[in-house]
């Protein structure tokens, strides 16, 4: 890991529980952390959301995309990322596990999408 | 074209259920179950692990119920494929013409009987969907071609009685933008639910074809076995006991499940019924009777 990614885990990991994915969308979620769902789901909450709001596979743990959804309608976050939270995500690409997504968001490098996605988003 | 894609661009009703799971050189199971669903079914799907328990794989069940006269929805989940797994088997399936496939985030590895697995969950449902339509659109999603393009009709699916509830309809949007044309429904067991999620989907302007899902069970011990055990379900106490507490447990139930039916199907946006059937009796031909529809030959 080289420093930058270390500095931004030491600030993202305490406050997020951050798993440093290089691809950060917690503006969009809530400020919840997306890899912290045990399906690590980028376009949650599956169908397997309990009756009282709790996780499939950890019954114990409130669903973090239930609580995305709270989150977004309730704390004072910009429009912009509040209506992103329906955003479709592309797949993560998972070369950037484990790098500064500050500087991947810098260099435009956390927004590159295989060619094929792309090219289905503008034709369909 | 698929039978179940024209029959819903023809603006027709349509019936689906669910194949049975099959396990090993089975072929004699895999025809009198299509000779079961064949003349009551416009299309049937070929799941891909159920419940996260190993079974003959999705896309060799779909081949098998094509060779028996089903027209099959080939069901891709995320849970057990990554990327190149999951468009490995589209196009395997695109192979053999089969067209329709319906893309879904699936249940965990916990729901099964080897919780010990390793979860993949590569992508979700979402991006699955739109994975479908980048084959559709000539490409792997490198973006390497493919000649031909197989011509997907590609379905999703939704819970619409899961929290949170009032995101449900957002969610489907979602998943029209990623490329689903029509869309399967979870059980439910909460007819308001439902039908806010019907009308919230259709004031949202979607035209997408919606196929709530029935379950024909034999008594309220598989009612309090989803509900206790499957996560996403939940079921009203009172819709147990009612079935629990009367003279003949397993009519009420089926009373119950056509109730449902007929409920699902007097939805506006609502365009037929998949039905998974754990009784294996002879309520099938009796239920398909009672909402009207005569056997195919």
């Amino acid at each position: 890991m080289g420093i930058g990614a270390k500095l931004e885990h030491m600030v993202k990991g305490p406050v997020w529980d951050c798993r440093m994915c290089g691809t950060c969308v917690l503006h969009s979620t809530g400020m919840t952390c997306p890899m912290t769902c045990p399906k690590t789901l980028r376009n949650g909450p599956c169908g397997g959301v309990r009756e009282n709001g709790h996780c499939e596979v950890k019954p114990e743990m409130m669903c973090v995309w239930t609580k995305a959804y709270g989150r977004t309608q309730t704390l004072p976050l910009p429009k912009v990322w509040r209506e992103e939270y329906n955003d479709l995500r592309p797949p993560l690409d998972n070369q950037l596990r484990g790098t500064s997504s500050w500087s991947n968001l810098f260099s435009g490098r956390d927004r590159r999408v295989p060619a094929g996605w792309q090219a289905a988003e503008v034709e369909g | 074209m698929s039978r179940l894609r024209s029959l819903l661009e023809a603006g027709e009703q349509v019936f689906t259920a669910e194949f049975p799971v099959i396990d090993g050189a089975n072929m004699d199971k895999v025809a009198r179950a299509a000779d079961r669903l064949r003349p009551w079914f416009d299309a049937v799907n070929a799941t891909d692990n159920p419940a996260a328990n190993a079974h003959a794989s999705n896309v060799a069940v779909a081949i098998a119920m094509k060779m028996h006269g089903l027209d099959p929805i080939l069901q891709v989940v995320c849970r057990d494929k990554n990327r190149l797994a999951i468009q490995a088997d589209l196009s395997g399936a695109a192979l053999h013409g089969i067209v329709n496939v319906a893309m879904l985030t699936g249940d965990d590895v916990t729901a099964g009987d080897e919780p010990e697995t390793r979860r993949v969950f590569d992508v979700d449902g979402p991006i699955a969907v739109r994975i479908a339509r980048t084959l559709r659109n000539g490409t792997y999603l490198s973006g390497r071609k493919i000649n031909p393009a197989p011509d997907f009709f590609i379905g999703a699916v939704e819970n619409p009685g899961a929290p949170p509830l009032e995101y449900r309809v957002q969610r489907v949007g979602k998943k029209i933008e990623a490329g689903a044309q029509f869309l399967q429904l979870q059980i439910c067991y909460h007819p308001d639910r439902l039908e806010r999620f019907v009308a919230g989907v259709l004031a949202a302007g979607h035209s997408i074809p919606i196929i709530p899902t029935i379950v024909l069970v034999k008594g309220a011990r598989p009612l309090q076995f989803m509900h206790d055990k499957v996560p996403g379900i939940d079921i009203p106490q009172g819709t147990i006991d009612r079935v629990a507490n009367a003279a003949d447990p397993a009519e009420a139930a089926y009373q119950m499940v056509l109730e449902q039916a007929q409920f699902a199907l007097s939805l506006p946006g609502v365009r037929g019924l998949h039905v998974t059937d754990f009784r294996n009796d002879d309520t099938l031909g009796r239920l398909m009777t009672d909402l009207g529809r005569t056997p195919r030959q």
